[in-house]
């Protein structure tokens, strides 16, 4: 098992540094010239020229994307000047390992700004699924255990809805009425645990929560509904039955532990891509998280910082994925092997 | 008597022509399992009746689809109320429990009456050890510490043959061979001791050393524990090594019924003719014809008016008249005493069967049991 682990981790860091390569001749075979945008709007060709040099955007892209790795190991300087460095420190920007690079528009490194909106983005995430998987998985049961009933219907109608209505309907529908006209919460702000306590932080986080909750949770009803139902037509459930079990525990112990494995692995998968910042609600409910952070670099093509986002949250799937395929040979018996 | 189906046939009301001895420990009396659905009612099992003693064991033979595992889900209770119109009586010592709540069928299920699926691997759950499924088994209806059960449940697959069970007991159903598996699920239905065991094809997903081990240990516990046993099978080999009485169906009901011998050597029914004749020569002979039954099944829908088996019959041409077509016949004692019962118009059975059929037979079948 301990070995299984090793390799998958192993396996993943490489994948992740083939990911950044990938990332780095998509983003810098663009048409965009990123000293232009880094050097502002009024910069003159000499200055673009001297931007381009300071950030290393005069070199190849395999050089580039060397430098970049260096950088997160060991940190580095812009511009990497070893004489500059003596005459002028002021203007070298340091960016310490690791270093997942330097925007020049905001005058910080990557890093920072990422570690600021990383905490938004993971608190909205985990809010959101405690509620969407709770709700998903009673709900689901519910209708299956009451298939073919207007229960049944009620509930797997009432999430196609939540599905098929746009996220920015549902939080400004939530925001207008629960927040603004009936005033049943606050106006929805984050206020980290360390500055407001752990009650704030969640009344803070409750609509787009529940925002973006109820749209996972349309496809979690479903799926559950699908797998107990499944796995009501399993002949161990037969067995089961035979035995003479309560029904509540027929369903509790052998349906539903059945239906639990292909939930835990989508669950995880989404909770990893939630962590990256969910773009439309963290806009609609201005939240300075990953998503909004993300768009913003889209929009002003800051390079440095969209190339390190993608990297972030690449790295989140990839790890995901790890936790998911470990957390199944928990889960499954037959999956676990030496 | 329980009121039937507007298509009650004058078989199905009639009255039970075997003697029914109040010493059953089963007695399955017309029963009638129907599911409707939207393409209308499927009569999976009608007019049934039966009667199986302690200590003997009834052999349940009969074509894919004729409503063998439905009769005994039935007797387990196992069929979901809201879709399934379930009538007659079935009586386990001495109760019908048909007239049961739920709750209270649900204590006998597993207690009184256990059951044995036909693929081990499908019918255990793959997340839980065998131990654990056993274990449960014992603990739903005695109320025991998990230590004392888990010892019990390793003196029950001592009982049938595990290897080293105090190890084996924590292994997952996957890490069982197909055999073990069988076993521990036998293990898992005779824990509670029960009066009566349905063993629903038990051997069908084993290969065939497997398979007598395991009729061999089924055997061997029926005498340990003196239960009553129902043996479902496609395999009238089987039939003739462990059954007392057997029990032909086709089409969900019962069309030959007796004592096994008398039924393996003097069969009176045109489908157990067809059953016998198919059975491949256990002797290796290959020069022995394998005579399926031609045709297919009737739809459980619309079963064909009068006799069920008369469009796959090819017999029904030495019944006078058209009866076949129009009545459809009685389960009745036929040449050979009230014990044999049998559903079919003829009336010269044996002589058909003794010139025309039996050099179709593969031999040594009956001179085994
Ligand atoms: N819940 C149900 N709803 C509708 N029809 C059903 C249902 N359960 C069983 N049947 C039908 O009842 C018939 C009898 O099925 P059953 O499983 O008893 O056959 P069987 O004799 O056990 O066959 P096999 O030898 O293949 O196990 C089949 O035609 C099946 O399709
Ligand atoms: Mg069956």
């Amino acid at each position: 098992m301990f070995a299984y682990i090793v390799r998958r981790v192993v396996s993943g860091i490489i994948l992740i540094i083939v990911m950044s390569l990938v990332t780095f001749l998509l983003f810098f075979a663009s048409p965009i010239d990123p000293a232009r945008f880094a050097c502002g709007k009024n910069c003159s060709p000499a200055l673009q020229e001297q931007t381009r040099k300071a950030l290393g955007y005069d070199d190849p892209v395999f050089v580039q994307w060397g430098d970049f790795l260096k950088g997160v190991v060991q940190g580095r300087d812009y511009p990497s000047d070893p004489a500059l460095r003596k005459t002028a420190p002021a203007t070298i920007a340091h960016c310490p390992a690791p270093c997942l690079g330097y925007s020049k528009l905001s005058n910080d490194t990557v890093l920072n700004l990422v570690k600021n909106a990383f905490p938004v983005s993971l608190s909205l995430a985990i809010v959101a699924f405690i509620i969407w998987i709770s709700g998903g998985i009673a709900f689901g049961v519910i209708a299956a255990l009451k298939k073919g009933t207007i229960i049944d219907r009620g509930i797997v109608g009432i999430s196609l809805v939540f599905f098929a209505f746009p996220t920015f309907f549902v939080g400004l529908f939530l925001y207008q009425f629960i927040a603004i006209q009936w005033q049943i919460v606050p106006i929805p702000n984050y206020v980290s645990i360390a500055d407001g306590g752990f009650f704030t932080w969640l009344v803070g986080l409750l609509l787009p929560g529940l925002t973006l909750a109820l749209f996972y949770m349309a496809g979690y009803v479903r799926m559950t509904r699908a797998f107990v139902l499944e796995s009501m037509g399993e002949d161990y459930l037969r067995t089961a039955n035979a035995k003479g079990l309560a029904p509540r525990k027929v369903l509790v112990k052998h349906s539903m532990r059945a239906a639990l494995t292909p939930l835990v692995t989508m669950a995880g998968l989404d909770l990893a891509s939630l962590v990256g910042g969910a773009i439309i609600t963290e806009t609609v409910f201005n939240y300075n998280g990953l998503g909004k952070l993300a768009v913003t670099a889209a929009r002003n093509l800051d390079l440095p910082l969209t190339v390190g986002i993608v990297l972030l949250l690449a790295t989140f799937v990839i790890m995901a994925n790890i936790i998911v395929d470990v957390l199944y040979a928990f889960i499954d018996p037959r999956v676990r092997v030496g | 008597m329980t009121s039937h189906d507007t298509t009650a046939s004058p078989a199905t009301s009639a009255p039970v022509p075997r003697p029914s001895s109040s010493d059953a420990l089963l007695s399955v009396r017309e029963l009638a399992v129907h599911f409707p659905t939207s393409d209308g009612v499927v009569k999976a099992v009608d007019g049934l009746s039966f009667d199986v003693h302690r200590g003997k064991t009834l052999g349940i033979v009969g074509e894919s689809g004729s409503g063998k595992s439905v009769s005994s889900a039935a007797i387990l209770g196992l069929h979901n109320p809201a879709r399934t119109r379930i009538s007659g009586e079935i009586y386990l010592n001495g109760v019908d429990l048909l007239t049961l709540s739920s709750e209270q069928m649900r204590k006998r299920r597993g207690r009184e009456v256990a059951m044995i699926f036909q693929d081990p691997l499908s019918a255990m759950h793959p997340y839980y050890t065998v131990g654990n499924q056993i274990i449960e088994a014992y603990r739903v209806h005695n109320d025991v510490s998990k230590k004392a059960a888990r010892e019990r449940a390793i003196e029950m697959l001592d009982r049938v043959g595990i290897p080293q069970p105090d190890r084996r007991i924590d292994d997952y159903p996957h890490q069982f061979s197909g055999g073990m598996r069988q076993r521990a699920m036998i293990a898992m239905g005779l824990i509670n001791d029960p009066s009566m065991l349905i063993a629903d094809e038990p051997t069908t997903a084993l290969d065939v050393t497997v398979q007598a081990q395991i009729l061999d240990l089924l055997q061997d516990l029926q005498r340990e524990f003196n239960s009553a046993v129902i043996i479902i099978t496609h395999d009238l080999g089987v039939v003739a090594e462990m059954a007392d009485d057997v029990l032909v169906m086709y089409a969900g009901r019962a069309v030959e019924y007796g004592p096994c011998k008398e039924i393996l050597t003097h069969p009176e029914m045109p489908y157990t003719w067809g059953l016998l004749s198919s059975v491949p020569d256990v002797k290796g002979d290959t020069s022995a014809r394998l005579v399926p039954i031609p045709g297919n099944p009737p739809s459980l829908l619309n079963p064909p008016p009068g006799c069920t088996f008369h469009p796959r019959c090819v017999h029904k041409d030495k019944v006078p008249g058209d009866l076949c077509w129009t009545v459809e016949p009685r389960l009745e004692p036929g040449q050979r005493g009230p014990g044999h019962t049998k559903r079919c118009h003829l009336t010269n059975p044996d002589d058909i069967y003794a010139t025309e059929v039996l050099p179709e037979v593969a031999p040594g079948l009956v001179e085994e049991s």
